[in-house]
């Protein structure tokens, strides 16, 4: 088992035929994802990559069964292919693209709530590496060959911190069950709390690693949730203990940012709820071998 | 981005919000002449920055006669003004906003922001406005009125109403206006792709109007590409020069007090390179984020940027390959290196690791390696110190 994917998952790319996506296409197919299809507005009927275009995602869903998509398009017509996604019934979107408005995933975010909660589709970004079931499937555009398939799951919103905390842990022979980046924009599609509930349910994943950085009160909610619903240990760190605090204009930011918005205080919360904090980005590695030493 | 005061008090009333009459002046003379035209007995001579808290500074003067104003813009023209908001450094004052000074009897808070965690923008209000709203968060959390906004329909006039009648004392016509300018500001916010909008204070003037007495707007970078109308209010003067010049090429940096240059991909392993140095002892000298795709060009200008500052004593390159490729990053790294006069220690990760390691290598160029993250930020604090770890 793993969360969100594994090698049956079938999966269209949206912006299929672009530069990008035929790059990280090949790389996903190569590393044994179960690439069916691509969607690219106009090309529909085309062969690439040896498998079928189609105009609309709703036409990939019907004719080969896409589950879930990996979308690489550019910022302003992100949102409607998300949306168009989500209305085509895929259960799980993962979007790439950086720079998409935030107001735009605030709407993406609030069509989402059409649908009733267990059909609602999950997605992962933006601005994100994209997910990893470590041996078994990609989506994304990380490095596969550094995560060695195991036991622990990664979530962060760095990507190239990420990748650091799996290279750190395969040095250590530790393995990856899935990794999930879940992106640094001000709205992204799931959280640390999403991902940290699939990987309490999943029985192949037996510890995760939190990877947080400043802003935003993602990291606290987590932990708050993890102290009180997961049986499973969790490693924390977050990124920008010494990053200044940023200039700003007005007061009305810092009026709702309130309850751990720094790096220091999120790595307070984290231990103050039990988590394993690593005390530096060099030691995300062992702090995941102490933490699945107490299993 | 950030704007002015008088752009974003200029944006506000094309959405119906009330200002005071007021002219931009780049010049003494053209703040007396804006004096004149204006009329009246008070003017308000206020510099225009990207930064709050101008009040306290000495920013904001308030004068009797058109003389006072020249001599008053005098004064603040071409000087920088230091407010807790904008760093040490301070902001030039190159531009002023001279207004028909309003008298009013009553200050109201009156800010929209994006909020992360309701992902919804979210409105708050206080009765107790003027310039220490942030305090009274925290004294009086109760004194300060929010709501989150529906974004499917959009700010209902009753949630303003709710507002208006929660803040009290205001009369129906006042509450009338109260909704309109907030109906104007979240209208304005939406259609902008504004981030941040803030009306403190928003007064009620001696007459009984309800009227915006100062404004703040920033907008959503990742939106500016639909909004060229915004493009002309850029004040590229307001910004750090090479934290402006890094945006011209796609990288992200901020200059800091350290000396160790920075060269990272991706924001979060940046910051906790940092981490690392200052862990091990030293300090960083900017956060750089070069992104993906780190082709030899944007090496070199991250190089270019990093030298610009003169404190930087030693270079840490962190790269851990993605979509970057590390033979592409080392091809950069080495045309970079010919002349460089500071110790340079560079950590190669991931895709191509080999032969990025082999580029360098071959190169014969002084460049210490690293393999570890820890290893490159001692490296790169014991080279700064002059030392050899």
């Amino acid at each position: 088992m793993s969360i969100l994917i594994d090698e049956n998952t079938r999966v269209i790319v949206q912006g299929f035929t672009g530069d990008k996506a035929t790059f990280h296409a090949t790389e996903m197919i190569q590393y044994g994802t179960n690439v069916v299809g691509g969607v690219t507005p106009g090309k529909g009927g085309m062969k690439h990559l040896d498998r079928p275009v189609f105009d609309t995602v709703r036409q990939a869903v019907e004719q080969t069964g896409a589950e879930a998509s990996l979308a690489f398009v550019p910022p302003p017509f992100a949102a409607d292919a998300l949306m168009e996604a989500a209305d085509a019934g895929l259960k799980l979107i993962c979007i790439i693209t950086d720079g998409i408005p935030a107001q735009d995933m605030m709407r993406v975010k609030r069509y989402l709530l059409r649908y009733p909660k267990e059909s609602r589709t999950m997605i992962v970004g933006p601005n994100c590496a994209g997910i990893i079931s470590a041996g078994r499937a990609m989506l994304g555009i990380m490095p596969g060959h550094i995560y060695r398939r195991g036991n622990v799951g990664i979530v962060s919103r760095s990507g190239t911190l990420g990748y650091e905390a799996a290279a750190q842990m395969t040095d250590l022979g530790i393995g990856v069950s899935t990794s999930v980046g879940i992106g640094g924009d001000p709205i992204n599609g799931s959280s640390f709390l999403d991902h940290m509930a699939l990987f309490e349910q999943d029985p192949e994943t037996h510890a995760v690693v939190m990877i947080g950085e400043i802003g935003g009160p993602q990291e606290a909610e987590a932990s708050r949730w993890i102290k009180e619903n997961m049986t499973k240990p969790v490693v924390g760190y977050v990124a920008g203990l010494t990053a200044p605090k940023g200039r700003r204009m007005g007061h009305a930011g810092a009026i709702i940012s309130g309850e751990g918005d720094t790096a220091g205080e999120k790595a307070e919360i984290m231990k103050s709820y039990g988590l394993f904090v690593a005390p530096s980005a060099s030691e995300l590695g062992s702090t995941v071998a102490q933490a699945l030493a107490t299993l | 981005m950030d704007i002015h005061e008088y752009q974003a008090k200029e944006l506000l009333a094309q959405h119906g919000v009330p200002i005071p009459r007021g002219k931009v002046a780049y010049t003494p003379d053209e703040a007396i002449h804006a004096a004149n035209t204006l009329g009246g007995e008070l003017w308000a001579v206020k510099a225009q920055i990207h930064a709050g808290g101008r009040g306290k500074a000495g920013g904001v003067k308030l004068c009797k006669t058109a003389e006072e104003v020249g001599a008053t813009a005098e004064s603040l023209l071409g000087n920088t003004l230091v407010t807790h908001q904008t760093g040490p450094d301070g902001k030039i004052v190159q531009r002023l906003y001279i207004e028909a000074a309003e008298p009013f009897d009553r200050e109201i808070y009156l800010g929209f922001v994006l909020d992360r965690k309701a992902q919804r923008i979210r409105i708050m209000v206080s009765g107790q406005g003027g310039m220490e709203i942030e305090e009274i968060v925290k004294t009086h959390p109760d004194a300060v009125l929010q709501i989150e906004v529906e974004p499917a329909v959009g700010l209902q006039p009753f949630q303003a109403r709710q507002l208006a009648f929660g803040l009290g004392g205001l009369n129906i016509k006042q509450v009338h206006q109260f909704v309109t300018v907030a109906l104007g500001c979240y209208r304005a916010f939406r259609t902008l792709d504004a981030s941040m909008t803030e009306i403190n204070p928003l007064v009620v003037t001696r007459a009984g109007a309800i009227m915006a007495l100062d404004a703040k707007m920033s907008f959503d970078d990742n939106a500016l590409f639909r909004h060229p109308e915004l493009h002309e209010m850029h004040d590229p003067a307001q910004e750090d020069p090479r934290e402006a010049q890094a945006h011209l090429h796609g990288l992200n940096y901020v200059g800091l007090t350290g000396d160790i240059g920075c060269i990272i991909n991706g924001a979060g392993l940046a910051m906790a390179t940092m981490d690392m140095i200052k862990y091990a002892g030293g300090e960083p000298a900017n956060f750089l984020d070069v992104g993906g795709g780190a082709s030899p060009e944007r090496v070199a200008e991250a190089f270019r940027l990093v030298l610009s500052d003169k404190n930087v004593k030693a270079i840490l390159v962190n790269i851990f390959a993605g979509i970057n490729r590390c033979d592409w990053v080392a091809q950069g790294v080495i045309q970079a290196a010919r002349d460089l006069k500071v110790p340079l220690v560079v950590r190669l990760a991931g895709t191509n690791v080999e032969a990025g390691q082999a580029i360098i290598r071959d190169s014969g160029l002084p460049i210490i390696t690293a393999d570890t993250l820890a290893d490159a930020a001692q490296k790169a604090v014991a080279a700064a110190h002059g030392k050899t770890a």
